[in-house]
């Protein structure tokens, strides 16, 4: 009880004119950073961070500042949906789950539906994330202080068996595409050796790495645009979508039909948010691959299921609730955006850690109560913008592709500021067109060069620390996760033994 | 399409060596140790910097000759596929679009973004598209405008201009 009334008056506090105005503004000012190909939450955070010098100055204490950078956090979680479905290109790397269904269904010209899903999905993530921040914070803290680098890393195997899922038929070409994505993604120095390693043909630039948004927007940007181009023979693709209350309306009601996904998404969202090494992109990539294949109609992932939009946005808005779990209550990162969020409430003189509840309460619970206020604004300023988003489906084709192809070049600049990187990602774009028209299927490269950087350090420090491999399968909550991993890789293999299995029984009884 | 399949395979195949080979590489601190050295563990029990590129390379390979069997036993679509690769209207799309993307990346080079942007899209709407002049121009500048003002200005990340950059220093002066 004492939970709810502090939660009340936190909320109160987040209703108060300034704090409420700052997270309107917040919301919108993320909502556009977040659906620019290249910049996701981090950027806005990091970016924004100086200004709320200038709030604290007004205020006078930490709460406002931190009610704004939340905001912000929360609008650009919203927005990576929107250039995924719209545009084909996922503005960053937790929206990358959002364009395998969100882009067919602009495609079939349901773009509305897509985006309400999105929406609204990301707000019942954001929603089940907060409520489990609220009443369970220093419990699950401490579980997540459980999970090590076997741990970790047998998440990510689980993550990977769930890919092999997403390939398609050929099982070969998606066990190279994830090996691709992961050998892509240890380009560079070897962060635990320090080694430079993977220096291809000693082009330098090889040195600071391959980056995520290289190898994603160079295939959904280019390759994909390419793709379509050929596959279309030039003719717009699109069908056109009609803003009307009447479409709105009916979007709306199509949600229904993500219940399923939105649910799976919201839950493993959370959990994988509060782990300190992984957050809102593994718990995204998680939920489609768990949606898709506990579904009756798996075919039907990848060519436009409203399940396939709404998963992957409510666990990444709900990881992102619950990355910040780790960081208030340990002191402790789990992404690159509540390290900047992290770092704020340092210079704002709070010490993030297990005495943070007790001993900031002024600031914990208005905070809160601002995820609250700031997803429920967040949802609104979404959906009435959706007819603007739409707008830009409306454009004839040859003006959109060009567009696509420059925000596609500028995004890729912005990010990492190094015209290599721009260079690499048309190149990997005319690459990747090729391996498109050969049913390589590109996603799970994609998704593996995200989650590499985390696979590979556990996996060593395990093998470090342990000396066996055994360790896996030997502690509690490694062992059942990596058997399920590899239950889900052998599970094509399986079902076709299954089938012939079934042929042989009714060729028996028929003869 | 069957002829492109197993290209394909080969050229993936040929790469998942290199990537095995260049895994195996001695750190440049250290050039007389022996090659493949790092795959393993080191003294210390830990795997050495090439051990997770070298066996993921041997994966890929693996995969390139389970492609190459299915195409050998005519098990895959693309492998029982008569169509052409690519036909005229394809290569000549690749050519026209993909060669639009480098010259838009040589101009970027020598004019930076904003005049290389406006070319490109010039280009791309008015002889691709086969726009009007005016749908063209319109957006050929827009865009640029519009680029300038939020990424310079309001998220002050600073795109390059090449030769161009004079032209800027008015416009710094005034908006930032």
């Amino acid at each position: 009880m004492d939970i709810l009334f502090s939660l009340f008056d936190g909320i109160l506090i987040a209703l108060q004119p300034m704090n409420l105005g700052l997270a309107v503004l917040g919301v919108v000012i993320g909502l556009f950073v977040g659906a620019m190909p290249g910049l996701g939450s981090v950027n806005g955070v990091a970016i924004l961070l100086p200004f709320t010098f200038v709030i604290q100055g007004i205020s006078g204490d930490a709460t406002s500042p931190m009610i704004f950078l939340a905001a912000v956090y929360y609008g650009a979680m919203y927005g990576g949906a929107i250039s995924s479905v719209a545009l084909g290109i996922p503005g960053a790397s937790t929206a990358v789950a959002t364009t395998f269904d969100g882009r067919p269904l602009a495609l079939q010209g349901k773009a509305h539906i897509a985006l309400m899903a999105a929406a609204l999905a990301s707000f019942a993530g954001a929603t089940v994330s907060n409520m489990m921040f609220t009443g369970f914070a220093p419990m699950l803290a401490s579980v997540a202080l459980d999970f090590g680098n076997p741990e970790i890393f047998a998440l990510m195997l689980l993550a990977f068996a769930t890919f092999a899922g997403l390939g398609g038929d050929d099982f070969p070409k998606t066990v190279f595409s994830i090996c691709f994505g992961l050998a892509l993604s240890a380009v560079g120095f070897d962060i635990i050796s320090g080694e430079p390693r993977l220096i291809f043909f000693d082009i330098q630039g090889f040195s600071h790495g391959i980056r995520f948004l290289v190898l994603a927007i160079g295939i959904y940007g280019i390759s994909e645009m390419l793709w379509t181009m050929n596959a279309s023979r030039g003719k717009s693709s699109m069908s056109k979508v009609e803003v009307s209350f009447a479409s709105m309306t009916n979007a709306l009601v199509r949600f229904r039909e993500a219940w399923r996904g939105t649910l799976i998404g919201s839950v493993i969202g959370f959990f994988v948010g509060i782990l300190p090494a992984a957050g809102a992109t593994p718990a995204s990539l998680m939920a489609y691959g768990v949606t898709k294949m506990t579904s009756r109609d798996g075919d039907a992932y990848g060519k436009g299921a409203i399940d396939g939009v709404a998963a992957p946005e409510a666990a990444n808005n709900s990881a992102s609730t619950g990355a910040m779990l780790p960081m208030m209550t340990l002191g402790i990162p789990g992404s690159p955006t509540t390290a900047v969020l992290l770092a704020g409430m340092v210079i704002w003189g709070l010490e993030p850690g297990p005495l943070l509840f007790s001993a900031q309460p002024d600031f914990v619970w208005p905070l809160i109560g601002s995820f609250y206020i700031s997803n429920f604004i967040a949802v609104l300023v979404n959906i009435a913008f959706i007819p603007l988003f739409l707008w830009m489906l409306r454009m004839p084709f040859s003006i959109l592709v060009p567009l696509v192809f420059v925000l596609s070049l500028v995004g890729t600049y912005a990010a990492y500021m190094n015209m290599f990187d721009v260079w690499l990602m048309v190149l990997v774009g005319l690459g990747g067109f090729f391996m498109r028209m050969l049913d390589y299927p590109v996603a799970p490269a994609v998704l593996a060069i995200v989650l590499g950087p985390i696979a590979e350090p556990t996996l060593r420090q395990t093998l470090l620390q342990y000396e066996t491999f055994t360790i896996f399968f030997t502690r509690p909550i490694a062992g059942p996760i990596t058997v399920t991993a590899i239950i889900l890789i052998l599970l094509p293999g399986l079902r076709l033994l299954w089938r012939h299995w079934r042929a042989a029984r009714v060729g028996t009884a028929g003869s | 399409m069957r002829r492109a399949e197993i290209i394909t395979a080969f050229i993936l195949g040929l790469f998942s060596v290199y990537l095995m080979w260049k895994s195996g590489e001695p750190p440049a601190w250290n050039p007389d140790a022996a090659r493949f050295d790092n795959i393993g563990y080191d003294d210390n029990g830990a795997p050495g910097s090439g051990f997770w590129p070298f066996w993921l390379g041997v994966i890929m390979l693996g995969s390139c000759i389970w492609t190459g069997i299915n195409w050998a036993l005519r098990r895959t679509p693309a492998s029982v596929s008569t169509a052409p690769f690519l036909d005229s209207y394809g290569w000549k799309m690749l050519l026209t679009v993909g060669g639009g993307l480098i010259g838009f990346l040589l101009v970027i080079e020598f004019l930076g973004f904003y005049a290389a942007m406006l070319t490109f899209l010039v280009y791309y709407i008015r002889f691709i598209g086969r726009h009007g002049w005016a749908v063209t121009l319109s957006i050929a500048t827009a865009v640029p405008v519009v680029c300038f003002f939020f990424f310079d200005i309001a998220m002050r990340i600073v795109l390059p201009k090449g030769y161009s950059e004079p032209l800027f220093i008015p416009l710094y002066d005034i908006f930032l």
